[in-house]
């Protein structure tokens, strides 16, 4: 009877999981299947913990209350005080708990198998214990990685000599170790081994790849951890888990390669790496020529006033600078003057895709003001001036003229179609894919120097006074 | 090669589940607006958080007398539940503010 009412809590938790992400895909519906996910998600928790058959102690009722308790509590403020610009590392963080969590049930499997005598593993069992272990465990130290790297602890690429070789050796070592136990059923002591190697790999997996890449690896390990779920609940025989596992692990994956293809880079490019490095960089800036201009606050006042359109282009500088508020004091100022003003918003604008979007809605700016590339693009030709702040790559023309650019190919905005181009930067440095910009060059470039929040606290101040 | 064989057919209706569910996953993510990605997965790692059942079900079978198991649990269950928890709420923060002006 429990276990058939378990059943059903099971099956209520799948199809909610499948009709909350269905419905996040939907901006007007996404917020209620986020919450009808939760809601399954309580229903198959509660569920399990209370349709049980066998007795159980009082002393493990109370670790797992107090375990859920102190969960809930330390997820739920860090999550609510987290600030939006902070946010895909946070996602990463609970990643990498899944992940350690699979791990940990694969270890506690493992020992009980070990221990029980009466009862011979099967090959699927103990596969699904390895794979759980090891899938997790990366998924664990990597999005660990990934987290220290966005959070700036780490925001260098560290690369050993020959780390794609080395890496590849790790893990067909890693997979060979995993099919070793589940051949020879292993022992303990080869299990916290196996698990050491995982912890390893999936520090060397992350290491090498730079920020710019991190959302395609967070968004990557985060299919690795629903397969670990997948696995626990093939292990279980459990459909919850099953389906939410492998939800997570196909949806995952896709969502992975859009991004690679957002940015027009195969995903093994990513993994392996051929950016940001020294050999591209190098001869990047050889071809540019021609001066770089500047624009005084003043003039730069004057000719967005008298302009009937204008189209800001925000980057991920933005967001640092925490200018976010202030653009949207200026988008408000200049529309009250009678200038048209739209966002135009790069696929892979902020740290992930839609990145953008969210930090922006936080400050209030309207949704029907972020206009998509696609969109954007042919509007370029109509606009007096592009006010780019904190982006650089996706809007560097070398992406389509030159060949040998690293970004060649990969989708940008095409701001040196309007008339007028003002980028805000702090400096000249590159931009994350580290090249120069032939934009800068270009005679209707003007650079409008300073950090975002001050420069643009300035332009507006100088605006209400015309 | 017979026990893979037969460890198909054992677990066959398992193996079409599998195979079902990767199409829904797909199907699911197929035309979502770029805008919606970060929420997107930030909802799919919150469901992934579906590991903790396993947790719980791991601490329900465990030997009270084998404290590293129960230890090992604890943990399990509070690291699925941070992975839960935080992931929906992180989830709807990010939605909230699309809601209309």
């Amino acid at each position: 009877m429990k276990h058939n009412i378990l059943e059903i809590c099971y099956l209520i938790g799948s199809i909610t999981f499948i009709v909350g992400l269905k419905m996040m895909g939907n901006a007007k519906t996404a917020r209620k299947g986020n919450l009808i996910g939760a809601v399954g998600m309580t229903i198959a928790i509660i569920g399990t913990i209370f349709l049980h058959d066998n007795e159980v102690s009082p002393i493990i009722y109370g670790l797992i209350f107090g375990a859920i308790g102190i969960g809930t509590i330390v997820g739920w403020m860090t999550a609510k005080k987290v600030q939006m610009t902070k946010m895909p590392e946070l996602v990463s963080m609970f990643n990498g708990m899944g992940g350690a969590c699979a791990a940990l049930i694969s270890i506690i499997e493992y020992s009980h198998m070990q221990h029980a005598l009466d009862s011979v593993p099967s090959m699927g069992e103990i596969t699904a214990i390895m794979a759980g272990l090891i899938i997790g465990t990366v998924s664990f130290s990597g999005s660990i990685i990934a987290y220290l790297k966005l959070n700036g602890a780490m925001a260098k690429p560290i690369r050993l000599p020959k780390y794609n070789i080395l890496n590849t050796i790790v893990m067909i070592a890693l997979l060979a170790f995993g099919a070793y136990m589940v051949v020879t059923g292993g022992n303990m002591t080869l299990l916290y081994l196996l698990f050491a190697s995982a912890i390893i790999y999936g520090i060397l997996f992350t290491i090498p790849i730079g920020g710019a890449d991190m959302p395609v690896v967070i968004s990557l390990l985060n299919s690795f951890t629903g397969l670990a779920a997948a696995f626990g609940g093939f292990l279980y025989d459990n459909k919850v888990m099953l389906t939410g596992g492998i939800l997570v692990g196909s949806a995952g994956t896709l969502l992975t390669l859009i991004m690679c293809k957002a940015m027009n880079r195969p995903l093994s490019n990513v993994i392996f790496g051929a950016f940001g490095g020294g050999a591209a960089t190098a001869d990047a800036g050889a071809e540019t020529n021609g001066s770089i201009k500047d624009i005084g606050v003043s003039d730069l006042a004057i000719l967005m006033n008298y302009s009937k359109k204008v189209v800001i282009v925000p980057g991920y500088g933005l967001a640092v600078a925490q200018a976010q508020h202030v653009i949207h004091e200026l988008e408000l100022l200049l529309e009250e003057r009678g200038v048209e003003v739209k966002y135009a918003i790069h696929p892979v604008a902020g740290r992930m895709p839609g990145h953008m979007n969210v930090l922006l809605a936080e400050s209030n700016v309207s949704y029907d003001k972020m206009v998509e590339m696609d969109e954007i693009n042919p509007e370029f030709d109509q606009t007096d001036v592009v006010l780019v702040v904190g982006a650089n790559d996706v809007v560097n023309p070398a992406a389509k003229s030159d060949p040998s650019s690293p970004i060649f190919g990969m989708p940008i905005l095409e701001v040196d179609r309007a008339k007028n181009i003002i980028v805000n930067k702090r400096s000249m440095s590159a931009g994350y894919a580290g090249i120069d910009n032939l934009l800068f060059y270009d005679p209707k470039c003007s650079m409008f120097f300073g950090d975002a929040k001050k420069a643009l606290t300035t332009l507006v101040a100088e605006i209400k006074t015309l | 090669m017979e026990e893979i064989l037969n460890l198909v057919s054992v677990h066959r209706e398992m193996i079409y589940f599998v195979a079902l569910s990767i199409f829904v996953g797909i199907e699911v993510i197929g035309s979502v607006p770029t805008v919606l990605h970060t929420p997107l997965m930030s909802g799919a790692n919150a469901i992934h958080g579906v590991v903790i059942v396993g947790a719980i079900y791991v601490m329900l079978n465990v030997d009270t007398e084998n404290i590293l198991a129960l230890i090992l649990g604890f943990l399990a269950v509070l690291l699925g539940t941070l992975n839960v928890v935080g992931g929906f709420v992180v989830t709807d923060r990010m939605l909230e503010m699309f809601k209309k002006k």
